[in-house]
């Protein structure tokens, strides 16, 4: 963490020099060519457990920031070039510390069929609702438990990419040369399953940056029928880490690493049935455990979702979605697994609903969404109410719910950390 | 010049083979309305959501609530029409509120069923699809209907010419629309200009034949398209009205920097300038 902060302020500065140059290549035209906007915001999630984990940064209060949004663009008129910085100024009185959380910093350029962007950028895949398959992507999973607006979910990757467009065939390429994980809640805010949670020896090994650890991610596009279709290849790493012990038996440090892994898959999403039909499926080659014999990581696995979202009256739409999960080598995975470790099924689903109801001149939104998984039985329920108070001031309140019949599955883990948060929004 | 001509020749015929290929379409149709309602709206549908090849405008909404609070949206908004069957595509930028900055919003037109209607989302850099199959919702929670925006297919309703009326030095058709299916209205009265064939007020009745819901053109502009023998002038309702009389609310509308025959291209309504629209396009 403390590297990347050093990382973002040069991507600051590297972006904030640009911009002189881009209004200086203006040939002093009348009109204006950098704006600025931004929010500032407080965000609020309080735990409704009345418990309080042990880490340092047990409270009641999961979240309790207010953050200060900048996004300063600028571009010029005679080359289709142009420049953005957006971050968040941030302080946090859970930890009690000051934080700059540099959200893009790019440059892009416009060529006849190219586009380019180099610098951090957020970037989406795939057609599934809060389900992701070829979005193999940074994710901020301690946003979206505790309640931070959803954009938040997204972590921007520091690469290069290249887009090329045509009537034939749309093409996406990133190039991205520095690993960032995802961002998982720990034991110091949450209460979670940790198999070595008696073992105080940490260690964290992020892949390095290096010609062989760039990661590649490549998607191929275009409209087929009424679909838009989508064939999606991702060369890189596992970003929830595998845990290496020392020791099996009486371990006494635990490594965090991150594995190989690629993706290959295809989406697709069009009109049907009066609504939206939405397809994904990927194969997760998990490249350093080949047979699927490594007990510390993950078995490659087939992934596919199907959804169908439609509006039943005006202002309410309704979202369904099932997710499935295939472990590959699962006698594999079963012999080798070590004891006193929970065992995955073999197959592992997901259900989810989402139910949006517009009001008041689509100022008022009631929305519930629900995650439930038949296989794990566990769920998260995230009912929200927000309100546009005016036009430049906003706010939600919503909560997480989480449980499960397990406190080892994915969302079981987090069942004492139920949350209601609330957030207020000011934007310029 | 000869290339001119053999334009104008092609566009003569091909002008000829649709006024004939639809007289005979509509023969059936003919025989359950009279031709010259239905004719009558159709040109006042070319006149206000088909003029031009493609045009450019600058919309902003106010929306009014009965207890004077006001919202504003402000968008660049594109739209070309295709060369048969009344398809069209547009393209929709917001410049405000702040929480919906550079949102862009396309939807490919079909009169006969449902729009294709896709959504950018920048602060995670996603396209998706909406589902609103009901053209009868709420654009931006405005009075105004995706279909007030871009047009209601004129097969959709029966259509009789009621009377010509003399209005304020104006002459118009008054035209009742009765909806072949359920609808939000169950009658619509049209008071169409018969020199420039815009709607320049039309009234929507309820299931209890109450006026619930009624439309005003407030300004017309001419606006010039083309140089020398080309020039010609499109007559534009650059300021409307949409008032809920149930409600008290009501939306404002104000067109500017109107231009018409860009030379928009079909390829341009796409993914790419979904995320990344051309400077000129959202000025």
């Amino acid at each position: 963490m403390r590297l990347a902060k050093e990382y973002s302020w040069l991507l600051i500065l590297l972006v904030l020099i640009q911009f002189p140059c881009l209004v200086w290549a203006q040939n002093g035209n009348d009109e204006k060519n950098i704006e600025m906007h931004g929010f500032l915001m407080g965000i609020y999630s309080l735990r409704t457990t009345g418990q309080k984990p042990g880490g340092k940064e047990g409270r009641d209060f999961l979240l309790a920031e207010e953050r200060l949004r900048l996004d300063i663009f600028g571009w010029t008129e005679s080359i289709e070039a142009s420049a953005r910085v957006k971050g968040d100024f941030l302080f946090d009185h859970v930890s009690e510390e000051f934080d700059v959380d540099l959200r893009e910093a790019y440059l892009d350029y416009t060529t006849a069929n190219f586009d380019f962007r180099l610098g951090r950028q957020i970037v989406t895949w795939g057609v599934g609702d809060l389900l992701f398959i070829n979005d193999a992507f940074p994710k901020d999973w301690i946003s979206f438990f505790a309640g931070r607006p959803l954009e938040y979910l997204k972590i921007g990757v520091d690469g290069f990419r290249t887009r090329y467009s045509s009537e034939a065939v749309n093409a996406e390429f990133l190039v991205i040369p520095r690993f960032k994980p995802d961002n998982l809640p720990t034991s110091d805010r949450f209460f979670l399953f940790d198999p070595f949670a008696d073992v105080p020896s940490r260690f964290e090994q992020e892949p390095e940056s290096s010609f062989e650890n760039t990661e590649l991610a490549l998607r191929l596009y275009r409209r087929i029928k009424n679909f838009d279709v989508s064939a999606h290849a991702y060369r890189g790493f596992w970003r929830t880490p595998s845990m290496l012990p020392d020791n099996f038996a009486a371990p006494t440090k635990v490594t965090a690493f991150y594995p190989d892994l690629s993706v290959y898959g295809l989406s697709a999403q069009g009109s049907a049935w009066d609504g939206i039909l939405s397809f994904e499926t990927g194969y997760y080659h998990s490249r350093q455990d080949e047979g699927g014999n490594d007990p510390i990581i993950p078995n490659s696995q087939v992934r596919f979702l199907v959804g169908y979202q439609r509006q039943v009256w005006e202002d309410f739409t309704i979202g369904l979605q099932y997710y499935g999960e295939i472990m590959e080598d699962y006698s594999a995975y079963r012999s080798s697994l070590l004891t006193g470790f929970p065992a995955q099924e073999e197959y592992r689903d997901i259900v989810s609903l989402r139910l949006e109801q517009l009001m008041q001149h689509q100022t008022l939104l009631l929305s519930l969404f629900t995650f439930y998984s038949p296989v794990d039985k566990d769920y998260l329920f995230r009912p929200k109410i927000a309100y546009k108070i005016l036009d430049n001031m906003s706010c939600a309140l919503g909560a997480n719910v989480f449980g499960g019949r397990n406190n080892t599955t994915f969302l079981g883990q987090f069942d004492k950390n139920d949350n209601i948060y609330l957030w207020v929004r000011f934007d310029f | 010049m000869i290339l001119v001509m053999k334009k104008a020749i092609l566009g003569v015929i091909a002008l000829v083979i649709l006024i004939v290929g639809q007289a005979f379409s509509e023969e059936t149709a003919e025989q359950k309305m009279p031709l010259s309602a239905v004719r009558i709206i159709e040109k006042s549908q070319q006149a206000f959501y088909y003029q031009g090849d493609d045009m450019k405008t600058n919309v902003t909404m106010e929306l009014i609530a009965k207890s004077g609070g006001q919202r504003t949206r402000v968008m660049s908004m594109l739209r070309r029409n295709a060369t048969e069957g009344g398809n069209q595509k547009y393209f929709i930028y917001f410049h405000k509120p702040g929480d919906v900055r550079r949102m862009t919003f396309m939807v490919w037109k079909y009169p006969g069923k449902e729009d294709d209607r896709w959504i950018f989302v920048p602060a995670v850099d996603l396209i998706k699809r909406i589902a609103a199959d009901d053209k009868r919702s709420s654009f931006v929670g405005s009075d105004f209907t995706y279909e007030d925006i871009s047009g209601r297919d004129v097969a959709a309703d029966t259509h009789s010419l009621l009377r010509s009326e003399k209005l304020a030095g104006r002459d118009f058709y008054v035209i009742e629309s009765i909806p072949q299916e359920p609808s939000e209205y169950t009658k619509r009265l049209s008071w169409i200009d018969k020199k420039t064939l815009l709607p320049l007020k039309e009234e929507y009745y309820d299931v209890q034949n109450e006026l619930f819901r009624v439309f005003t053109a407030d300004k017309i502009e001419n606006i010039k398209v083309g140089e020398g023998l080309d020039e010609n002038v499109f007559p534009t309702v650059t300021r409307r009205t949409m008032k809920n009389l149930k409600t008290g609310h009501r939306t404002e509308v104000v067109y500017s920097s109107v231009s018409y025959n860009l030379g928009l291209k079909d390829k341009d309504f796409s993914e790419r300038h979904m995320r990344r629209p051309p400077r000129s396009w959202i000025r």
